[in-house]
C-alpha cells in the first residue's frame, strides 16, 4: 500500500516537472484545450441561458382578442369584466383603440400611423390564462373565439413552439460540437504525449534497464494527460466567465430596451466539476492511447 | 549465477557477435571478460540483461530462464543486477543524488530510508560532496563513480560493467577496482569488460578472452 501510494506521488511529481519544465509549450496546449472545451461549453450556457429567456415569456403566455371594429369601449369594458370572471383567466387588461394607436406611434410606426384616414385598430383585450399548458390553451381560445364581439383570437404559441424545437436543435448542436471537440482533446493529449515520450526516450530507457516496469514508465506520462486535460477543462471555465463578463453589458442594454433586467448565468459549481472530470478524463484517455503505442514503436528491451 | 549454454547471437544483417558460447560464472565470482572490440564482450553483457535475446542457445541467469523470460518478468531480474555502463546513460536534467534514488524509486522505496543508501553509496564512490550537482559538471572520471553508484545502491547480487576504466587514467581505475574487489569481498558477483590486461595482471581474478564471438580461454 505504501510502496503503491509512493509510486503514485513519485509519477505525479515527475508529470508535474516535466509541465513545468517547458511552461510555454505547456501554455499553450492548455490554451488549445481550453479554447476547443470552451465552444460546446459556452454554447451550452447561451442554450441555457436562451431557456432562461424563453421560460420567463412562456409563462405569461397571453390570448390576444381583436374584437370587432363597431364594438364600443362600453362593450369591450363589460366584455372584459365577465371574462375576468372566467376560473381559467387569471387576469384581463383592455387595450382601447386609442391606447392602440398611441403604441403604435411609440413603436417608431408614427408616420403611417399619420397618413392613415381615421384609426384603423379595434378595442383589443389580452387575456392571461390560469393555466398555460397547450391543450387547455387551445381550448380556451377556442372558446373565446366564439364570443360576439370577438374577431379573432391570436395565440402566442406558434412561435413559442419554434423557439422550442430550435433549442432542440441547439442541444443536438452542443452534443456534437462535445463530442467532436472532445476527440479534440484527446488527439491533441495524445500528440503532446507521444513528443514528450520522444523527448523522454533516454530517460525512459535508462529506467527500464534499471528494472522500471512499463507500468511504472506509463504512469507518469498518463498522470501528464490527466493534469493537462484538468488545466485545459480550467481554462475553458476561465475563458466562458471572462466572455460572459465581457457580454454582460450589452446583454443589459438590450434587456433595459425591453424594460427588463436580465444577468447572464455563468458555469455553476456541478457544470464546472463536470466540465473538470470530462477534461481530465479525456486528457488520461488520450495519454492512454499514445502512451501504449509510442512505447511499443520505441521498442526499448 | 551466470550459465551460457551454446549462446548464439546473431544482429539482423548477419554479422554474429557471439557464436555457441558456454561458461559458468559462480556466486560471488570476479570475472574479467577480455578481447579486442568486436569480440563480443558487450553482447555477453547484454545478453546477461536481458537488453538482448540470443539467437540460439539458453541463458540461465539467477536460477531464471532468460531465452524464455517475459517482458513483464524483465524489469524483476534487472533489479538484481547492476549495470555499469561505457557511456553511463546518466539522466542529465536531475543531480546526482536523484540519479541514484531512480533505482530505489522504482523499487517503491522513498523517504529516510532511501536517502540513506542513495547516501551511502555516494560515501563509497566518493560523490557525497557533489550530491546536489548536475552530471554534466561532473568529470568523466566522477561520472563513471556516478554510474557505478547507481548499479550498487540497490545492492544487487551482481553487478556487470562494461569497459568501466576505459577513458580514465589509472590513479583512477585502480580506485574503481578497489572498489569492485571490495564489493566482490562482501559477495557480489562481478563481471568485468576490460582491455586494459595490466590491471588483470595486478587484480588476478578469472579471466575469459573472446576472439570474435567465440571464448579462446576461459
Amino acid at each position: 500500500m505504501r510502496a503503491w501510494l509512493t509510486h503514485h506521488l513519485h509519477s505525479l511529481r515527475t508529470a508535474i516537472d516535466r509541465l513545468t519544465s517547458t511552461p510555454f509549450a505547456s501554455l499553450f496546449t492548455i490554451l488549445v484545450i481550453g479554447v476547443a472545451l470552451s465552444l460546446p461549453t459556452g454554447l451550452y450556457l447561451a442554450l441555457v441561458n436562451l431557456q432562461k429567456v424563453a421560460g420567463s415569456v412562456n409563462t405569461d403566455t397571453e390570448l390576444t382578442l381583436f374584437l370587432k371594429l363597431h364594438t364600443d369601449l362600453e362593450q369591450a369594458r363589460s366584455l372584459a369584466k365577465t371574462l375576468q370572471k372566467r376560473p381559467d383567466v387569471r387576469a384581463v387588461r383592455l387595450i382601447d383603440r386609442e391606447e392602440g394607436l398611441q403604441r403604435l406611434q411609440a413603436s417608431g410606426l408614427a408616420d403611417i400611423a399619420a397618413g392613415l384616414p381615421g384609426n384603423p385598430l379595434p378595442h383589443t383585450l389580452l387575456v392571461t390564462p390560469r393555466d398555460a399548458g397547450s391543450p387547455r390553451l387551445e381550448t380556451l381560445a377556442a372558446e373565446l373565439a366564439k364570443l360576439p364581439p370577438v374577431d379573432r383570437v391570436n395565440l402566442d404559441a406558434e412561435w413559442a413552439r419554434r423557439l422550442s424545437a430550435l433549442m432542440g436543435l441547439g442541444r443536438d448542436i452542443v452534443l456534437m460540437l462535445a463530442v467532436l471537440l472532445g476527440l479534440a482533446l484527446a488527439a491533441i493529449t495524445g500528440n503532446t504525449i507521444r513528443l514528450q515520450i520522444y523527448a523522454k526516450r533516454d530517460e525512459i530507457e535508462v529506467a527500464r534497464l534499471i528494472g522500471a516496469t512499463d507500468r511504472f514508465i506509463r504512469r507518469s506520462f498518463l498522470y501528464f494527460g490527466a493534469i493537462q486535460g484538468f488545466f485545459g477543462g480550467m481554462a475553458a471555465w476561465l475563458l466562458i466567465s471572462l466572455a460572459a463578463l465581457v457580454m454582460q453589458d450589452s446583454v443589459s442594454q438590450l434587456a433595459a430596451s425591453y424594460g427588463t433586467r436580465f444577468l447572464i448565468a455563468g458555469l455553476g459549481w456541478q457544470e464546472g466539476g463536470i466540465l473538470l472530470a470530462t477534461s481530465t478524463l479525456l486528457g488520461l484517455l488520450g495519454a492512454y492511447l499514445a502512451v501504449g503505442h509510442t512505447l511499443r514503436s520505441l521498442n526499448i528491451p | 549465477m551466470i550459465e551460457f549454454d551454446r549462446v548464439t547471437k546473431r544482429y539482423p544483417g548477419g554479422h554474429e557477435a557471439l557464436t555457441d558460447v558456454s561458461l559458468k560464472i559462480a556466486q560471488g565470482e570476479m570475472v574479467f571478460l577480455t578481447g579486442h572490440s568486436g569480440a563480443g564482450k558487450s553482447t555477453l553483457l547484454k545478453l546477461t540483461a536481458a537488453i538482448e535475446r540470443p539467437t540460439g542457445g539458453q541463458i540461465i541467469v539467477n536460477g531464471q530462464n532468460i531465452s524464455r523470460l517475459k517482458r513483464a518478468a524483465m524489469p524483476y531480474l534487472r533489479r538484481n543486477i547492476g549495470l555499469i555502463f561505457q557511456e553511463h546513460k546518466l539522466l542529465y536534467d536531475r543531480s546526482v543524488f536523484d540519479n541514484v534514488l531512480l533505482p530505489l524509486h522504482i523499487q517503491g522505496l522513498t523517504g529516510q530510508d532511501a536517502a540513506k543508501r542513495v547516501r551511502a553509496a555516494l560515501d563509497k564512490v566518493g560523490l557525497l560532496k557533489r550530491e546536489k550537482a548536475r552530471p554534466i559538471t561532473l568529470s568523466g572520471g566522477e561520472q563513471q563513480r556516478l554510474c557505478i553508484a547507481r548499479a550498487i545502491v540497490s545492492r544487487p547480487a551482481i553487478v556487470l560493467a562494461d569497459e568501466p576504466m576505459a577513458n580514465l587514467d589509472d590513479a583512477y581505475a585502480t580506485e574503481i577496482m578497489d572498489m569492485f574487489r571490495a564489493f566482490n569481498q562482501v559477495g557480489v558477483t562481478l563481471v568485468i569488460t576490460t582491455h586494459n590486461l595490466d590491471l588483470i595482471r595486478r587484480y588476478g581474478g578469472r579471466t575469459i578472452k573472446l576472439e570474435r564471438g567465440r571464448i579462446v580461454t576461459a
